[in-house]
C-alpha cells in the first residue's frame, strides 16, 4: 500500500487520540521495556574490550575493535615540531570552540585544530535546545535531580552539579556574544519543557539552536585570530617522560603529511561515534562523527566511563530516503506532537526519557505494528499536524522552519502530513572519563562535550548536551590556560605507544585494524 | 522483524531501483534515482572531504551547483538536501573568497554607523537579486542586505536565522558583498546590542553566587543512593 495511503490513519485518529492521556511508565514497566528494546542491552552486540585501561569492561564491537587498533603512527617517527602552543584545542565544534575561546582570553597561545572545517560538528545540527535552569518556578538543584533520573542515577553527581550551576552564566555569555535566544514578551528568556523534565528549561533559538550558537562561537573565534588547522585528522597524541599529554600528531587530509603540535596541554573536542553506525543503526551526526578522540586518549592510558550506552534518538527520519536519519526534533513533541503506530493507537507519553520512548517505538515495529516504507525500513508515524490543529494554522512553520524545508525540499509539508520515524544513534553517552575542570586521569590531557563521559549517566536529557559542551569546554580551556603558565613545554614522545603496543602484542594484536577511523568508508567500491 | 502483511509498502522496484544518468564535474555515470548528491558522489566512487559536513543540511558544507534535463538555469543547492533525478549535471562549489570583517562585538560604539566601516560595500547593493535566487535556505537576502543598510537590524536577524553560512550569495553579488558575512555581523549587533537583558536571567546568576541553594544541595548530596533515587522520585 503507498504511504500516502497508510498516513490517513493517522488523520482519521486524531480527534480521539486528542482526548487521550498517557501515564508515564511506572519504573518497573520502565525498566523491564528498557531491558526487553533498547540496542544497549542486545548481549550480542557487546563484547569485553581486551586490553588497555578498561580491559574487560563491555562496550560495542564496533567501539571495542577501534580501541585495540593500531596506531598509523611508527614508533620512531619523527617529532620535530611544525607549531608549537600553550593550549592546543582538538575539534572545532562547540567544546572546541569555546575551549579555544577561554583559552584564548585567558591569555594562551591556542592553536585549534579539525578534521574538516571549524564548526563541522554535530553541535551546529542541535535543534532542540539547552538546558539551563532560569525560570523562576525552576532551579539549578531541579535541573541537576531532572537529569539524574533520566541518566538512570548513574551520573557523576560533581560533573552534574557544575554543569547545573555554571548553566546561567554560560547564558550570559552567549548573550554578550550576539546570541539570540527566543524571548518572552518581559525580555525574559523564553524555556521550553524537553522530554524527561518536570520543568520548562529548554533556551531556544527556533530550531536552529545549534547552528545559532555555532554561527557566533565560529565568528567569534576567527575575530580572536585564533590560529587554526583546519582539514587536520588527529591521528596520536604525545606523552612526555612523566606520561603527561604533550601534544599531538595530525594527518593533514589534504596532502597526507604528519604535522606534529607541541603543546602544554591537550583539550581533546572530538565528539562522538555515530558514523561508526553501531548495531547498523542510521545516525543523525555529522561526517567526522567517528570516535577519534576516545582511540587517542584510551592509547594514552586514559580511562573511558559508561562507553556501553548510546543514545537513540527517537524520532530519526525513515521516510524520504534521502533523509534517513535525520532528526525530526524532539521539540514536536515537546509541543505536542503524538507517536501514532499503524493501527493509529498511541503507545507512550511522548515526553518519557529518550530512552524509554526509542525502547517504545522498538517494540511496536517489532511486534509488528510499525509501518515499512518502500525500500523495507520500519517506523511509526510522528502526528505533526496535530500542533497546528492543536495550536492553530501557521504553528509548525513559525516553530519548526528548520523541519518544515528539510521536508518541503522532498515534497512533504510536515504541517499536513505526519512523518515517519524510528530511532537514530544519536549520541554517546559515554567517554572519557574527566574531573570537574574537564581532565583526565593523564595529566595535561583534558576531554570536552561528547568525548567525555559521567556526566550524562546512561542516557542523556535533551538540551543538555549545549550545556555540557559550553561547561567543560569553559573550564577545560581556563584550567589549560592558568596550567600554560607555571609548565614547560613537555618533550615530544610516543613512549604510551610503545607500552599500548606491548600490551597488543600480549593480547594477540587481536583488531587487525588501524584507528582513529578519520572518515566512514562510503565510497562506493566496484570490483 | 514481524509485519503484517497490510502495513507493507508494495513497491519492489525501489529494493532494486530505477537507474539515472547524471553529469558529476562533467564526468556521465549512472546512479540510483532519488539518492542524495553526495550520496551519488559516493556511489561514482568519489570521496568527498571538502564538500561534507553535517549531512543534515545545517552545516553549509555542501554548497553544490545544478542543472537539470532541457532547463538553461544554474541552480544552487545544498548537496546533502537534494535528490538527484535523470539528466541532472551538476559541480560542488568551493568557498569563495570574501573578506571578512574582524570586530570586538562587545566594543562596538555604533553598530549600525559601524556597519558602513566593517561592510562599506554593504550599501552598494544594486538590487540584482541574484544573492536571494543563489539562496538555497529561501532567504530574501536582497531584502535582508537593504534592511541592514537602512538598520532594521531586527528583521535582518530574524530573517537569516536558516543561514547556514554556504557563501553561494557571494561570489554571484555584482557589487561584491558577502550578504551572509553581513548578516552575520548584524545579527550578532542585533543580540549584543539592540535586545533587550533578561532580569530573570541575572537574578538566578545572583542567587546562585549568594549561595540560595547551597542548604538543598547539601541535603541531596549527602543522600544514599536510595534516598536520592526516591527524592528524584518525587520532582514533578
Amino acid at each position: 500500500m503507498d504511504i500516502h495511503a497508510l498516513q490517513q490513519i493517522v488523520h482519521k485518529t486524531r480527534d480521539a487520540r486528542r482526548q487521550q492521556t498517557i501515564p508515564k511508565f511506572s519504573s518497573e514497566d520502565r525498566d523491564q521495556l528498557i531491558h526487553k528494546y533498547h540496542p544497549d542491552y542486545r548481549a550480542s552486540a557487546y563484547r569485553p574490550i581486551r586490553f588497555g585501561p578498561n580491559e574487560g569492561d563491555k562496550t560495542v564491537v564496533e567501539l571495542a575493535t577501534l580501541l585495540e587498533g593500531d596506531s598509523p603512527i611508527q614508533n620512531n617517527a619523527d617529532l620535530t615540531p611544525h607549531y608549537t602552543t600553550d593550549v592546543l584545542v582538538i575539534g572545532g565544534g562547540g567544546a572546541g570552540c569555546a575551549a579555544a575561546l577561554h583559552a584564548h582570553a585567558a591569555g594562551s597561545k591556542t592553536i585549534l585544530a579539525t578534521k574538516l572545517r571549524l564548526g563541522d560538528s554535530n553541535s551546529v545540527m542541535a535543534q532542540g535546545g539547552m538546558q539551563i535552569s532560569v525560570a523562576p518556578e525552576d532551579s539549578p538543584v531541579t535541573h541537576f535531580l531532572d537529569t539524574l533520573k533520566g541518566g538512570h542515577m548513574q551520573n557523576d553527581h560533581a560533573l552534574l552539579k557544575v554543569m547545573v550551576e555554571d548553566g546561567p552564566a554560560i547564558a550570559k555569555w552567549l548573550l554578550e556574544l550576539g546570541v539570540l535566544f527566543d524571548r518572552q514578551a518581559d525580555g525574559n528568556l523564553h524555556v521550553k519543557k524537553g522530554g524527561g523534565s518536570s520543568k520548562p528549561r529548554l533556551l531556544t533559538c527556533s530550531d536552529y539552536t545549534g547552528l545559532e550558537i555555532m554561527r557566533v562561537l565560529k565568528d567569534e573565534v576567527i575575530n580572536q585570530k585564533i590560529q587554526l588547522l583546519e582539514f587536520a585528522a588527529a591521528i596520536e597524541l604525545l606523552s612526555d617522560d612523566s606520561g603527561a599529554c604533550s601534544g599531538a600528531i595530525f594527518k593533514d587530509l589534504d596532502n597526507q603529511r604528519h604535522v606534529v603540535v607541541a603543546a602544554k596541554s591537550v583539550i581533546l573536542a572530538t565528539g562522538g561515534i555515530g558514523r561508526l553506525h553501531i548495531q547498523g543503526f542510521p545516525t543523525s551526526n555529522h561526517y567526522g562523527a567517528t570516535g577519534d578522540g576516545l582511540c587517542l586518549s584510551y592509547r594514552m592510558g586514559a580511562k573511558l566511563a559508561h562507553v556501553d550506552t548510546f543514545q537513540y534518538h527517537p524520532s530519526g527520519a525513515v521516510y524520504p530516503e534521502q533523509l534517513i536519519g535525520a532528526l525530526v526534533t524532539e521539540g514536536i513533541r515537546s509541543e505536542g506532537g503524538q507517536l501514532v503506530n499503524a493501527k493509529g493507537e498511541r503507545f507512550v507519553n511522548e515526553l518519557d526519557t529518550r530512552d524509554v520512548v526509542s525502547s517504545s517505538i522498538i517494540r511496536e515495529c517489532e511486534e509488528g505494528r510499525g509501518i515499512r516504507t518502500m525500500s523495507g525500513r520500519v517506523g511509526v508515524w510522528l502526528d505533526t499536524p496535530l500542533l497546528d490543529a492543536e495550536h492553530g494554522p501557521g504553528t509548525v512553520e513559525k516553530h519548526f522552519p528548520a523541519m518544515m524545508l528539510q521536508f518541503e525540499r522532498f515534497g512533504i509539508d510536515i504541517s499536513k502530513d505526519p512523518v515517519l520515524i524510528y530511532p537514530t544513534l544519536h549520541y554517546q553517552n559515554g567517554g572519557v572519563k574527566i574531573d570537574t575542570n574537564s581532565e583526565t586521569n593523564v595529566k595535561n590531557l583534558f576531554v570536552a562535550g561528547e568525548a567525555s563521559g559521567g556526566l550524562h549517566g546512561r542516557n542523556r536529557l535533551m538540551g543538555n548536551s549545549l550545556l555540557d559542551l559550553m561547561v567543560f569546554g569553559k573550564r577545560s580551556g581556563l584550567t589549560a590556560a592558568s596550567r600554560a603558565g607555571s609548565i614547560k613545554q613537555g618533550r615530544l614522545t610516543l613512549n604510551h605507544l610503545q607500552q599500548f603496543r606491548e600490551d597488543a602484542t600480549k593480547h594477540g594484536n587481536v583488531s587487525g585494524v588501524v584507528s582513529p577511523m578519520i572518515l566512514p568508508a562510503y565510497t562506493r567500491k566496484v570490483g | 522483524m514481524a509485519q503484517e502483511d497490510t502495513n507493507v509498502i508494495d513497491q519492489p522496484e525501489v529494493m532494486k531501483p530505477r537507474m539515472v544518468t547524471i553529469e558529476i564535474a562533467g564526468k556521465k555515470v549512472e546512479v540510483p534515482e532519488g539518492i542524495t548528491v553526495i550520496k551519488a558522489m559516493w556511489y561514482a566512487g568519489q570521496e568527498v572531504v571538502r564538500g561534507v559536513g553535517c549531512l543534515g543540511g545545517f552545516c553549509g558544507a555542501c554548497a553544490t551547483y545544478y542543472r537539470t534535463k532541457d532547463d538553461p538555469k544554474v541552480r544552487t543547492c545544498l548537496a546533502c538536501q537534494t535528490a538527484v533525478q535523470d539528466g541532472m549535471c551538476f559541480t560542488m562549489m568551493p568557498p569563495f573568497p570574501a573578506r571578512k570583517a574582524t570586530y570586538d562585538i562587545q566594543k562596538l560604539q555604533d553598530p549600525k554607523q559601524d556597519l558602513f566601516n566593517f561592510y562599506p560595500e554593504a550599501p552598494l547593493c544594486r538590487n540584482c537579486n541574484a544573492c536571494t535566487e543563489a539562496c538555497p535556505q529561501q532567504i530574501d537576502v536582497r531584502e535582508g542586505v537593504w534592511k541592514a543598510v537602512f538598520g532594521d537590524f531586527k528583521s535582518v536577524s530574524e530573517m537569516f536565522m536558516d543561514c547556514v553560512m554556504c557563501g553561494m550569495c557571494t561570489p554571484v553579488c555584482i557589487a561584491d558583498i558577502a550578504p551572509n558575512l553581513v548578516a552575520l555581523y548584524v545579527s550578532r549587533a542585533q543580540g549584543a546590542h539592540f535586545t533587550e537583558k533578561p532580569v530573570g536571567l541575572d537574578t538566578r546568576i545572583k542567587e546562585i553566587q549568594d549561595g540560595r541553594f547551597s542548604d538543598e544541595w547539601n541535603r541531596i548530596l549527602k543522600m544514599s543512593e536510595k534516598e536520592l533515587a526516591d527524592h528524584c522520585a518525587t520532582v514533578k
